[in-house]
């Protein structure tokens, strides 16, 4: 028989699962990569990222090692690989340069069936996608484990400037009120028989995303005015204030550390 | 003697494009009052609005809340004129920025200057003189039109306001959201405005309603007494909804 299981209780308040434009990256789990707040994560990833970029690619051994370190993170985090995978395709039109850097170059050459291979074209362009796809995954992640609110926060509290803090959070809330509103004039503008086929309807397009331009910049200026009617003076209060422990800083730090800790090793045994 | 809320005294107001808006208006709210301003599109009442909190400078004229002079050079009293006087704006979107209800509640207190346990003491009675308690901690997307309508009403009740002038209140609400709006708004114990052009609406909640037309006030009296008079209502393209008939006697 089935034992009833207890829903575990979040960390968070804004516990929600993620369907939000803004937020769609998110996926909402339990897991301990979750619980720990945004700070430690980015520093983490930051972390993670500069030993990987630092490591010469002829140290292959260590990359393999990376990319099993940063695999385990995945399944830790709870997030399927499948997603993972599909979200990966967005580093395609980087890779495709990788691609073409064998061809051009200098000195020692590989023959490879039909094609004349630059052996240092061949590293850089190994070295790009290797790093790259690490770096993407290391970005996947973050951004599936933490919210885009906490991420704003976690920078906020890492010392960003509190303007560009303020930007990203305003983009945040009226990215959703945006394309609400966006949606509705697509409806309206089909509900009317237009259907955008080709080049010759760019015009029409052009003038929605113009309109939606300036609806948006007056809604700037009345949300302004509604923020000066409640006493604006330019400082945006921040209230929940999540600070992580010594062992969640330990657990994302861990993240780089095992990075390096490859790195030493592999360097040393080379 | 009663106090006075809001004293409006020759308030002449043109745009910068030289739109004049505002010919000479005169108004005066006493303290607890609840007044409709009433009038067609374009006759100058959301101009007016601006000008009871200091958005729009006074040019001409003179706007005093309890006693104090609304004066936009004056950084210190214009800050606490803002805090006596809470707007409730049309499109709730506009008002609600912040993250989550509970933030955005908490925004103008903080502003003046509250911290803490205060802060939230002021956040969680703001929000549940609008019934919007347990919806503290979600963004205001996922909140109804009439949720994020009643979240934009405690936003500004939060600041503890002298004045609530409230913009088109009913405006998009379906009929339950616009009886518990107006439920709310009977329990709050303090001095309204209310611009609309929801005539039924303004007769449920107000005592008294004022037209502005043309840019000054061409009517000011008792509800019933405007409601009733066709002609009044007429020249001023107001218009009681079909089938709604208030009588004669009071």
């Amino acid at each position: 028989m089935n034992s009833p299981v207890a829903h575990p209780i979040h960390a968070y308040p804004d516990h929600h699962h993620g369907h939000d434009v803004g937020e769609r990256l998110y996926l909402h789990r339990h897991s301990p990569v979750h619980a720990i707040p945004a700070q430690p994560k980015i520093i983490a990833s930051l972390a993670f990222i500069i030993v990987v970029i630092s490591t010469p690619i002829t140290n292959w051994q260590a990359f393999l090692a990376y990319f099993a370190i940063i695999i385990a993170t995945t399944q830790i985090a709870q997030l399927p690989l499948k997603t993972v995978a599909t979200r990966s395709v967005i580093e395609v039109p980087f890779i495709f340069f990788a691609l073409l850097m064998p061809f051009f170059g200098k000195g020692n050459t590989i023959d490879l069936g039909p094609f004349t291979l630059y052996e240092n074209g061949l590293l850089a362009g190994v070295a790009i996608v290797a790093k790259g796809t690490l770096g993407i995954l290391v970005a996947i992640n973050l951004s599936a484990t933490t919210t885009a609110r906490q991420l704003l926060r976690g920078l906020e509290l890492l010392k960003l400037p509190a303007m560009m803090v303020q930007i990203a959070s305003f983009m945040l809330r009226y990215v959703n009120v945006v394309n609400d509103e966006m949606e509705r004039m697509k409806v309206a503008r089909e509900s009317r028989g237009f259907q955008a086929t080709g080049i010759k309807h760019w015009r029409v397009l052009a003038t929605a995303a113009s309109a939606l331009f300036i609806r948006s910049y007056e809604r700037g200026e009345r949300v302004h005015l509604a923020m000066l009617s409640r006493g604006f003076d330019g400082n945006i209060p921040s209230l929940e204030n999540h600070t992580p422990t010594p062992r969640q800083w330990l657990m994302a730090l861990a993240l780089p550390a095992s990075a390096l800790l490859t790195f030493a090793i592999t360097s040393v045994l080379r | 003697m009663t106090q006075t809320s809001l004293e409006i005294k020759d308030l002449a107001f043109a745009y910068p494009d030289g739109n004049q808006a505002l010919f000479g208006v005169n108004l005066t709210i006493a303290k607890g009052e609840r007044v409709a301003l009433l009038g067609p599109n374009g006759a100058g009442k959301t101009t007016l609005v601006m000008h009871m909190n200091g958005i729009h400078p006074t040019a001409h004229g003179s706007v005093k809340i309890s006693g104090e002079l609304v004066d936009t050079a004056n950084k210190e009293s214009l800050q606490r004129i803002r805090s006596k006087v809470g707007i409730v704006f049309q499109d709730p979107d506009d008002q609600l920025f912040m993250p989550t209800v509970g933030e955005d509640v908490a925004f103008g207190p903080y502003n003046m200057g509250l911290r803490g346990a205060e802060l939230d003491a002021v956040v969680d009675k703001a929000l549940a003189q609008v019934g919007m308690s347990e919806f503290k901690t979600r963004p205001p997307h996922h909140l109804s039109f009439g949720q994020r309508r009643r979240v934009a009403v405690a936003t500004v009740l939060a600041m503890k306001p002298e004045i609530l002038v409230l913009d088109e209140p009913s405006s998009n609400l379906d009929p339950a959201s616009r009886r518990e709006l107006a439920d709310i708004l009977r329990s709050l114990d303090i001095t309204m405005v209310m611009v609309t052009h929801d005539l039924p609406y303004a007769y449920e909640l107000c005592e008294r309603s004022v037209i502005l037309s043309g840019g000054i006030i061409v009517a000011d009296d008792i509800t019933h007494a405007i409601l009733t008079n066709e002609s009044l209502l007429k020249t001023n393209r107001l218009e009681l909804p079909v089938g709604f008939s208030i009588s004669q006697r009071v």
